[in-house]
């Protein structure tokens, strides 16, 4: 089962905090845990279509706290381990929010 | 936090960790049995505790810690133990003097010497020990390595959940009786062995990729299992070609495992497949694998040829595009290494794409004159689609049918029974 969880805040990451990311991601990525990871700038531009008509709407936003600013992808065996896996994440990440959702499929 | 709550944390932690905590505790009190137990003793505390206490923000360290403390206790009251394990004495009270049961900051501190990569290296050569029976080396590698209950076993195989106990119970003697060490095998006979860790992670995966019996074709919890263990193996042993290999052919299998399904759960055939549903990130990393290994240098092994076979289906947008002589010279040099008879069949196949039905049927039935795969459905299967290719409809239906007769599989079997119809219809009595 594959799993995005995703951050909307976060504290600015310190060098320690880099480092214990660091071998955390590489950790699950060796483990075929993490299949892909990455940060967003949370100023690209939004989108937003009617009748397929597209209108895009650049930064910044006032409600920028709303954006995603990191994601993984994880492929786990059940929720349960997502969670799981996040709560590691948090543990080294400290404060913040984020949401867990399942990707669907392959399955 | 509720009871049922607990529960399911225990059984995640559990999933994730028990491997590397049986691993750690077989190391100091070098008994496989006894660090299971001692394991099992652990995350029986757990149901008991986290309910009030809350689930520790380690609970892997939490397991660890807690199963060495019981190890202590045992220790202590069991003079024999005492007696035939001096080391672990030693090894034991070392840890007790950096306070096992301290929370915070030292409690890190003693787990990361607890958790040691080869230990997990260890814990998968015992598991697949040559002492012990293929099946209890599957078995036991699910178990021990997936973190899987003999409940989940018994299902993923169809067997009876008190015969896989019983095979588990029976394989830990045997290793026992025959004081196989904990050990990373010398390396004298190391690729030996590792040939028989690679052997049981594909069976595993082979039997979720192609259920050899029942109503399902596939049962893809196995197949991704396998995978996550294979995974494991080569990050625990990156200079090995063949683990990059293996760990390549599984992940480009599994891009098909949703393309190869069709609407009811039958099966759909390679060339019939939708590419565009094939899984784009699972093929990358097949290749990323493939190429670890071809980088590694040295003569291709068995499972490195099979991932090169299988990525040219990959690379090739459309079944027209697939370089099929490539792969007719792959089966080749595989057949040198690995001169078996459903090898020979797959190299006729990949021959008869190449270079026409005619030249693969030669082979197929130079297979079937020495006798070779009786019984084995695919044989005729694949006889069968060669004779219909070439014009010879009855000769080709008869075969369809016989390869139906022999499956176990149920679904594959109705595919065989409409493939044969599709070729020429029974004619009205």
């Amino acid at each position: 089962m594959r799993f995005l969880m995703t951050t909307t805040a976060g504290d600015p990451p310190d060098e320690q905090m880099m480092a214990e990311m660091g071998r955390f991601v590489a950790e699950l990525s060796r483990a075929g845990v993490l299949l892909a990871t990455g940060g967003l700038d949370p100023a690209g531009p939004r989108v937003t279509a009617k009748e397929g008509k597209v209108t895009l709407t650049d930064g910044p936003f006032a409600e920028a706290k709303e954006a995603i600013i990191s994601f993984a992808l994880l492929d786990v065996r059940s929720k349960e381990e997502a969670v799981e896996l996040s709560k590691r994440f948090w543990q080294i990440a400290k404060n913040g929010e984020g949401a867990i959702q399942q990707v669907f499929g392959p399955e | 936090m509720t009871v049922p709550d607990v529960r399911r944390a225990v059984d995640t932690v559990w999933r994730l960790e028990s491997a590397r905590i049986i691993a750690g505790l077989a190391r100091i009190v070098r008994d496989l049995d006894l660090a299971e137990d001692l394991a099992q003793d652990a995350l029986v505390a757990a149901l008991r505790q986290w309910p009030e206490s809350g689930i520790p923000p380690n609970p892997g360290a939490w397991l660890m810690a807690t199963a060495k403390h019981q190890a202590i206790d045992r220790f202590r009251r069991d003079e024999r133990l005492q007696r035939n394990i001096s080391q672990l004495g030693h090894e034991l009270r070392v840890s007790q003097d950096t306070a096992v049961f301290a929370d915070g900051p030292e409690f890190d501190a003693v787990t990361d010497d607890d958790f040691v990569p080869d230990d997990l290296l260890r814990l998968m050569f015992v598991a697949c020990h040559p002492v012990l029976s293929t099946e209890s080396r599957v078995a036991l590698t699910l178990r021990l390595l997936g973190g899987l209950t003999t409940g989940e076993i018994a299902r993923a195989f169809l067997a009876a959940e008190p015969t896989i106990a019983q095979r588990i119970v029976r394989a830990k003697r045997t290793l026992a009786s025959e004081q196989v060490p904990f050990e990373v095998p010398p390396a004298g006979e190391r690729a030996e062995r590792m040939g028989s860790v690679l052997e049981v992670i594909y069976l595993i995966f082979n039997e979720g990729y192609t259920a050899t019996a029942g109503d399902n074709w596939a049962r893809p919890e196995l197949c991704y299992e396998a995978l996550r263990i294979g995974r494991m193996l080569a990050d625990l042993s990156p200079a090995d070609p063949e683990v990059h290999g293996l760990v390549a052919l599984m992940e480009l299998q599994s891009s098909r495992l949703r393309a190869r399904l069709g609407p009811s759960g039958e099966p759909v055939p390679l060339l019939e497949q939708n590419r565009g549903s094939w899984d784009q990130l699972l093929i990358r990393r097949g290749f990323a694998a493939l190429l670890r290994a071809e980088r590694l240098g040295g003569p291709p092994g068995s499972y490195v040829l099979q991932a090169a076979i299988a990525a040219c289906h990959a690379r090739a947008p459309t079944p027209q595009e697939t370089d099929w002589p490539r792969i007719a010279a792959l089966y080749e040099v595989l057949t040198v290494i690995e001169p078996t008879p459903v090898v020979e069949l797959n190299r006729a196949v990949a021959v008869a794409m190449a270079y026409g039905p005619a030249r693969g049927l030669e082979l197929v039935d130079e297979l079937r004159s020495r006798g070779e795969l009786p019984g084995y459905h695919l044989l005729p299967a694949v006889r069968g689609d060669l004779l219909a290719r070439l014009g010879r409809p009855a000769e080709a239906r008869g075969e369809l049918e016989r390869a139906a007769g022999l499956t176990r599989n149920e679904q594959e079997r109705s595919v065989l029974l409409r493939r044969a119809a599709e070729c020429l219809p029974r004619p009205r009595q």
